[in-house]
């Protein structure tokens, strides 16, 4: 769950200090390099210097093996069919760019706010004011989805347990039901608090009118 | 005494269905609390107060505006606090989400930074700046969300039954919260020790006031009309 929902580990790094853009920028870059690099070698030499980046920005092994663990069977299953269709170097080349890739990610969201990372988001899409679309809204986008993960889960496990005590644990229709109707009432829920907190203020006289 | 929150003949129709029915009150007092049973009314009450919803009739005119034509600049004065504190909590992280309150201030990053440690110190949620805020207990949350209203120094504070999901230990944190704030509160809630010493106490059923008295006896009349 951390890795999704994008848990800022503290510190004063040069990786923490560095700018959201800076380091988008960065993980860009390094992607690249990784689809570029074909020998087992090469991929080794990207692991270590992967590995000398999560130590400089002393984020703990905990954290970084939260980053690629959601892509530890999905890997697994990568490697084995390389291996069978293509050959070893080319599997471990493959597999090692995957996870290369994601573990650069996590480091990025791991040693970035998500206040900074809006701040980012919302100059790159400046230009969508002409075509009449508010960038701190899109940037808001960003993190309401990334606060979402852990509160959809949390709803899911609460119908799970609701079903378990139906004893209605197998039917989907169950769990479906009310968790669709879960997930719009909290988002109703969460509109009408952004309104509260101020979301609408450039716009006046903007309450829910009573019909 | 001036009058801050003044309801005049204040009507809303909800579908078929009239939830309030001539509400008309001046709330001047510092703390004033709102009871009544399930679908009386209370939280259709306190949302008007900071224009999340708007009169079907009547006017609602808080500090002096009326909330049909300033909702959003009335929002920016009023504070208000939910039940649930998780659909308020928009930011992964706890200083984040008291920042973001702080977003349309247009405040420098320093500013920014100073305000939101002062108001998690005060709260004594200094230590979890950074955790990620799905982790606090239902007490804690409800604090950030308390946290994240308060940082915007609003002049009036309206809370819908913020006692309704947390422990007697985090009750009475809110309450002693409440006791020591210097705006207006307005407190819709079932929590009657919560608001034993407020000043004013209405009491809603089917949409009307059908007391409106010092606490003693709103709850009395409160209980008989329960039983």
């Amino acid at each position: 769950m951390n890795g999704l929902t994008g848990a800022y580990v503290p510190g004063d790094s040069p990786l923490h200090r560095l700018p959201a853009g800076a380091k988008l920028a960065g993980l860009a870059a390094l992607c690249t390099v990784l689809v570029l690099l074909r020998a087992p070698v090469a991929m080794a030499v990207a692991a270590l210097v992967v590995g000398v980046l999560f130590a400089v920005s002393g984020v703990g092994a905990a954290a970084a093996w939260a980053q690629v663990r959601p892509v530890r069977w999905f890997a697994v299953a990568l490697f084995v069919m390389q291996v069978v269709f293509a050959d070893l170097p080319s599997a471990i080349t493959s597999v090692s760019r995957v996870v290369l890739a994601v573990a650069l990610a996590g480091l990025v969201t791991l040693t970035t706010r998500t206040v900074a990372m809006m701040a980012f988001l919302e100059r790159c899409l400046s230009p969508a004011r002409w075509v009449g679309l508010d960038p701190f809204r899109l940037s808001l986008l960003l993190s309401l989805t990334i606060r979402s993960v852990p509160v959809m889960a949390d709803l899911a496990t609460r119908v799970r347990e609701a079903q378990r005590a139906r004893g209605v644990e197998w039917s989907v229709r169950a769990f479906a039901v009310p968790l669709v109707v879960s997930a719009l009432r909290h988002a109703d829920a969460l509109g009408e608090a952004l309104s509260a907190r101020g979301l609408d203020d450039h716009d006046e006289g903007t309450g829910h009118a009573a019909p | 005494m001036v009058c801050v929150i003044e309801l005049d003949d204040v009507r809303v129709r909800l579908g078929q269905r009239e939830v309030l029915c001539g509400v008309t009150a001046a709330l001047p007092e510092r703390r004033v609390g709102v009871i009544g049973a399930n679908g009386s009314g209370k939280s259709t009450l306190a949302r008007l107060l900071n224009g999340l919803v708007l009169p079907t009739s009547g006017t609602v005119t808080v500090l002096g505006d009326d909330t049909r034509r300033h909702a959003a600049r009335i929002r920016r004065r009023v504070g208000f606090l939910f039940t649930d504190p998780d659909a308020q909590i928009v930011m992964p992280t706890v200083a984040e989400d008291v920042a973001f309150s702080l977003r349309r201030r247009k405040l420098p990053r320093e500013e920014v930074e100073r305000r939101v440690a002062d108001i998690l110190e005060r709260y004594g949620l200094a230590g979890h700046a950074d955790h990620p805020a799905h982790q606090l207990s239902g007490g804690q949350k409800q604090l950030l969300a308390l946290c994240s209203v308060l940082v915007l120094e609003p002049e009036i504070l309206v809370m819908d039954e913020p006692t309704t999901l947390l422990d007697l230990r985090h009750s009475r944190l809110v309450a002693d919260v409440l006791r020591e704030l210097p705006q207006q509160v307005v407190v819709v809630s079932h929590d009657l020790a919560l608001l034993a010493d407020f000043d004013r106490l209405l009491v809603l059923d089917e949409g009307r006031i059908v007391a409106d008295t010092t606490p003693r006896a709103a709850i009395d009349h409160y209980r008989k009309l329960m039983s």
